[in-house]
């Protein structure tokens, strides 16, 4: 009955395409994330707002607001497809591959809406904003794609596991250690305005993090996929 | 051609045996009929033949021309009903069809979905959401998906579960028309499915 075939990335885009639509219809994920990035935000303007805290806290704060928020929805992603019964027919549609493609494209979908909306938010009621933009948004843009990197393949772990509850942050926050440092030195390095001279390390540490991760996740996720 | 080997196969759960011995080797134009009372381990058995789990004992071997095939070659080619496979509630019947076939890799038009649905009674429904489908609905949209596969391999468990007289009729049809060219397997306990097969595998006696 098909009268052709897809590529593999159309097979990769079909994979995002269906869960950003079916995330904008039920907002599973989004609410989730977004509002804790808001309270947290929120609350975290009042707490500190007052006392001035200098840039390298700041840097801090921007990231543990993006971290923690990240953590609230992204494992959505794996646990959705077992606990609603629709694992079994992705797994039998498609190889496991297209699956993690596709799901990590997702949660990085997911973690640029949530620093658009935390980076201006951020800036207003925390009144304090990056001297170098440029390699702020570098550093924002590398630390998605290792925090979407890592978070894909553990979500798959998780959505295996009988109790989930905190699981996902609890494997998360080892795993994203390094490329947090690294990242926050970069976010510090750019509210004071420094040179990209200074960012050099850190930002090696990230490229090679995040190519790191993607490839142990590919070669880890058909066999967790699978079970 | 494609072959399905099954060498001896059995499952126990911990100290549980629940079934032993089971071997049959089946080709296109063949069919099967996996029949048994509740718990006698039918739907155990059609998982064990996807590879959604590992046998205790024994091997299921899927060759093509007489060189065995994994997983990802032999999925192709296999399409499975079941009331246990869930569908995406927050898409539409349309949008289901689409995005499973084109994950599967395969290009399929709008009145090719059409053409599906209307297969199986569900006409002018491609657009209800899926979370709105009655159960009988549900279970025609699967074997809707079915269809666009074209697979050379049909696993059903249970195959007229939630459906109405119309839906039996349709389905009956439907398996009888795939018969020539398709391995058939059913996981039934209803007595007036078994001629839907030519062999029965009889689970628990």
């Amino acid at each position: 009955m098909p009268t052709g075939s897809v590529s593999w990335a159309a097979k990769v885009f079909a994979v995002a395409r269906k869960d950003i639509v079916s995330e904008f219809r039920t907002r599973y994920a989004l609410n989730a994330i977004l509002m804790f990035a808001l309270v947290t935000l929120t609350v975290v303007s009042f707490a500190v707002g007052a006392l001035s805290p200098s840039r390298e806290v700041m840097a801090a704060l921007f990231w543990i607001i993006q971290f923690f928020a990240a953590m609230s929805g992204l494992s959505q992603v794996f646990v959705k497809e077992e606990e609603s019964g629709t694992a079994m027919i992705l797994k039998l549609s498609s190889e496991g591959i297209v699956i993690f493609f596709g799901k990590l494209l997702f949660n990085l979908f997911l973690l640029l809406i949530l620093s658009i909306i935390i980076i201006p938010l951020f800036v207003i009621l925390l009144k304090s904003s990056p001297e170098n933009w440029g390699m702020f948004l570098i550093g924002v843009v590398l630390g998605n794609v290792g925090l979407a990197g890592a978070t894909t393949i553990i979500a798959a772990i998780i959505s295996k596991a009988t109790v989930k509850g905190a699981l996902f942050t609890v494997l998360s926050f080892p795993v994203l250690k390094p490329l947090l440092i690294a990242v926050i030195e970069i976010t510090k390095v750019s509210f004071l305005g420094g040179t990209d001279a200074e960012v050099s390390s850190p930002l090696q540490l990230i490229i090679a993090y995040d190519v790191v991760m993607t490839t142990l996740s590919i070669m880890l996720f058909d066999f967790v996929w699978r079970q | 051609m494609l072959k399905l080997d099954v060498q001896n196969l059995a499952k126990r759960f911990g100290a549980r045996k629940v079934f032993d011995n089971i071997s049959f080797t089946l080709e296109p134009g063949q069919s099967i009929a996996i029949v048994g009372p509740n718990g006698s381990g039918k739907t155990t058995l059609l998982r064990l033949l996807i590879g959604f789990s590992i046998p205790t004992k024994g091997r299921v071997v899927y060759s093509e021309e007489g060189k065995h095939l994994d997983f990802d070659s032999y999925r192709k080619h296999l399409a499975f009903v079941s009331p246990y496979l869930a569908l995406y509630g927050s898409l539409t019947a349309r949008e289901n069809l689409h995005f499973i076939s084109r994950v599967n890799g395969d290009k399929v038009s709008d009145p090719e979905i059409e053409s599906a649905l209307a297969l199986v009674g569900l006409e002018g429904r491609g657009d209800d959401f899926v979370s709105a489908h009655s159960s009988g609905m549900l279970q025609r949209l699967k074997y809707a998906a079915a269809i666009l596969k074209n697979p050379t391999i049909l696993m059903i468990d249970e195959p007229t579960s939630n459906l109405d007289d119309s839906g039996k009729k349709i389905i009956f049809d439907l398996i009888d028309k795939s018969r020539k060219d398709c391995i058939i397997i059913l996981a039934t306990n209803e007595k007036e499915e078994y001629s839907l097969a030519d062999r029965l595998c009889q689970l628990g006696s």
